[in-house]
């Protein structure tokens, strides 16, 4: 049985026949994709643990051993631990009122979610400064009642808020405009409260779209450098991030503490990458 | 549980969906909402959910005023057009969702539950699936599956939103009939939309006709069939032939039969089974031809050409039972003639 059914099992399966490139094009643009995936982003990759590694382990361990590699770790990590949950409640919710409400200014806006990602980051840096600055908005009143926010960790976790706010609104809006809101007319009208609703209706319903945002949003929250850049004041050991701090050690030649750092951004792209697969994967077979 | 609706208004921006609804449903009825799309029968349907508010008037259920409350504590069941099944839930965790989310005090307990959900779900005779999930299922299986999950909180008013939409025909046949049989067997009382006349007359045992956002009339399948209260009832409920008295050319359909009993009415429809039709010999004068015929099961539809003197030609479409056509021993281009029984008169 098995050895008649497997060609067959094949022939269906096959590309239909008018889809079918001739080799050598096909050849070719296979070999042009590899070639550009090499080039641009294993080649920099290995780059990256080459150099972090040229002067032998023990050079990169004390790399990251210092303290102000440390102090940029935690920095790094404290901005994405504050700014990723806010940002996945802001998500859900921008989400929640596009999808659900109709009301005046709904295009506004669903477009001004998106200006995190139209505008240079650079741009939303100056923004917070301008605000935020001694010379800013609020800078007398923030000088009078001694509160720092430029130049500060609460600058560079506004900044990165700004940044990394669509992330998360914008994976779910497709996904709950798509899936119409019956399921949840459904649960009203069982008994069930608003707010077991979400839970056990739109929460399940959303979750894997939801995870892949937040993936997202914490991978640039952690590479964010733009942005961060003009509010930070690059501060060792103070408001230097890793990006930051990864600059800061590479134009002082310090080419084994720029790439350690580096090597531990590249780690955490490479994780969430990893992740990411697995969600796809795992939202695929379901 | 009785539904009364009182001056029921709904806009939709500029468009009126819903203009000055007054119906009353007694309880224990199975009643159709009935009309062409986007008529309002869906919105009027939510209204009475809850899951739309009306611009003005009023929702009783049993007597008590309704119009405010939310769709979660009115004590309906909603099935909807596209079932709505929660697809990250098995078929018994969606039938039993609406025990679970009761208040602690008024929830039963698991084993409660358990045994609640297996009987519902043995009543649309789906037991054996009840640990798939709703995409495994047929859509007949999923429309069971949504009255189940609609009927576990026991609800006094059960709304199904064009319940037979989405199936395939002989599905639909057999739906049909349970639901009707099911209705019987539970007594609550129960309406549903649909767009399609012949399962309105088929399943309920009252129906509404809307158009417009209006309610063109409302009664038993029988008194709408047979009395039409307007143009529009006579024309969407069953084929109709529409014959107008006022053109030039219709001495004819007087010598068939038709003759205008009240004075100012102009217009007749007349069912096809209310027109007999005969055979001619070829010399004498008939006033139609038969140009074509087809089988509608027991009955034979045929269409019959009168050529006018003006170069028009008008379809009259007849029906006969099978035996009867075969007597006749008719073959297409015959000269017949016809004799109308009966017709309804509008202006």
């Amino acid at each position: 049985m098995n050895v008649v059914q497997l060609p067959v099992a094949k022939l269906v399966a096959r590309q239909p026949q008018a889809l079918q490139d001739p080799d050598w094009l096909r050849w070719s643009l296979v070999t042009i994709a590899v070639c550009f995936i090499g080039l641009f982003i294993c080649l920099p990759l290995g780059l990256v643990i080459v150099k972090a590694f040229s002067k032998g382990l023990e050079a990169y361990w004390a790399a990251l051993a210092e303290p102000d590699t440390l102090a940029a770790l935690r920095l790094t990590l404290l901005t994405a631990a504050v700014t990723v949950p806010l940002n996945t409640i802001f998500g859900v919710a921008a989400a929640w009122a596009v999808t659900r409400f109709d009301f005046k200014g709904k295009s506004l806006l669903t477009t001004l979610i998106d200006l995190p990602f139209s505008v240079s980051p650079v741009i939303s840096g100056l923004i917070f400064v301008l605000l935020f600055g001694a010379e800013g908005w609020f800078g007398s009143w923030l000088i009078e009642h001694d509160i720092k926010i430029i130049f500060a960790t609460p600058g560079i976790i506004l900044a990165t808020l700004f940044i990394t706010f669509p992330f998360v609104a914008r994976q779910l809006i497709p996904l709950m405009q798509e899936m119409g809101s019956q399921e949840e007319e459904a649960a009203l009208s069982l008994g069930a409260s608003g707010w077991r609703t979400f839970w056990s209706v739109t929460l399940p319903n959303i979750k894997w779209a939801l995870l892949y945002g937040v993936l997202l949003c914490n991978a640039r929250a952690m590479g964010e450098f733009g942005a961060v850049s003009v509010v930070s004041g690059h501060i060792r050991g103070l408001t230097n991030t890793l990006p930051l701090h990864v600059e800061v050690n590479y134009n002082e030649y310090n080419i084994v503490g720029a790439f350690a750092s580096a090597s531990i951004l590249a780690a955490l792209a490479i994780l969430t990458l990893i992740l990411k697969t697995t969600l796809e994967w795992q939202q695929a077979r379901r | 549980m009785s539904i009364l609706l009182t001056n029921i208004s709904k806009q939709f921006g500029a468009f009126a969906a819903l203009s000055n609804i007054n119906l009353e449903i007694p309880e224990g009825e199975l009643v159709a909402l009935l009309g062409p799309s986007g008529c309002g029968k869906t919105t009027l349907l939510r209204i009475i959910a809850g899951l739309e508010q009306a611009d003005q008037g009023r929702v009783f259920l049993s007597g008590v005023d309704k119009t405010t409350q939310n769709v979660s504590k009115r004590g309906i069941g909603f099935v909807f057009q596209h079932y709505a099944l929660f697809r990250h839930m098995t078929v018994f965790e969606n039938v039993a969702f609406g025990l679970r989310v009761k208040p602690r005090r008024e929830r039963p307990d698991n084993d409660s539950i358990t045994k609640k959900v297996h009987a519902l779900l043995e009543l649309v005779q789906l037991d054996w699936l009840h640990d798939r999930y709703p995409d495994q299922l047929s859509g007949g299986q999923r429309q069971r599956i949504a009255l189940a999950r609609a009927l576990a909180v026991e609800p006094s008013v059960l709304l199904l939103d064009e319940p037979f939409g989405a199936l395939d025909a002989s599905v639909r046949k057999d739906l049909r009939q349970w639901l009707r049989n099911l209705h019987h067997e539970l007594n609550v009382t129960s309406i549903f939309v649909t767009h399609d006349q012949e399962e309105a007359m088929e399943v309920a045992s009252q129906v509404v006709v809307l158009n417009h956002g209006r309610i063109e009339q409302q009664g038993s399948p029988s008194d709408i069939y047979d009395h039409p209260a307007n143009a529009f009832v006579s024309r969407f409920i069953g084929q109709t032939n529409i014959f107008d008295m006022a053109e030039q050319d219709a001495d004819w359909l007087q010598i068939a039969g038709l003759l205008p009993i009240q004075h100012d009415s102009k217009i007749a429809h007349v069912r096809p089974h209310d027109i007999v039709v005969e055979k001619v010999t070829a010399n004498q004068a008939a006033p139609a031809t038969l140009k074509d015929w087809q089988h509608l099961g027991a009955l034979i539809r045929l269409e019959l050409v009168k050529n006018g003197s003006n170069g028009s030609a008008a379809s009259v479409f007849a029906e006969m039972p099978n035996d009867q056509f075969k007597q006749l021993a008719l073959s297409r281009g015959d000269k017949v003639g016809f004799q109308i029984r009966q017709a309804h008169w509008f202006q």
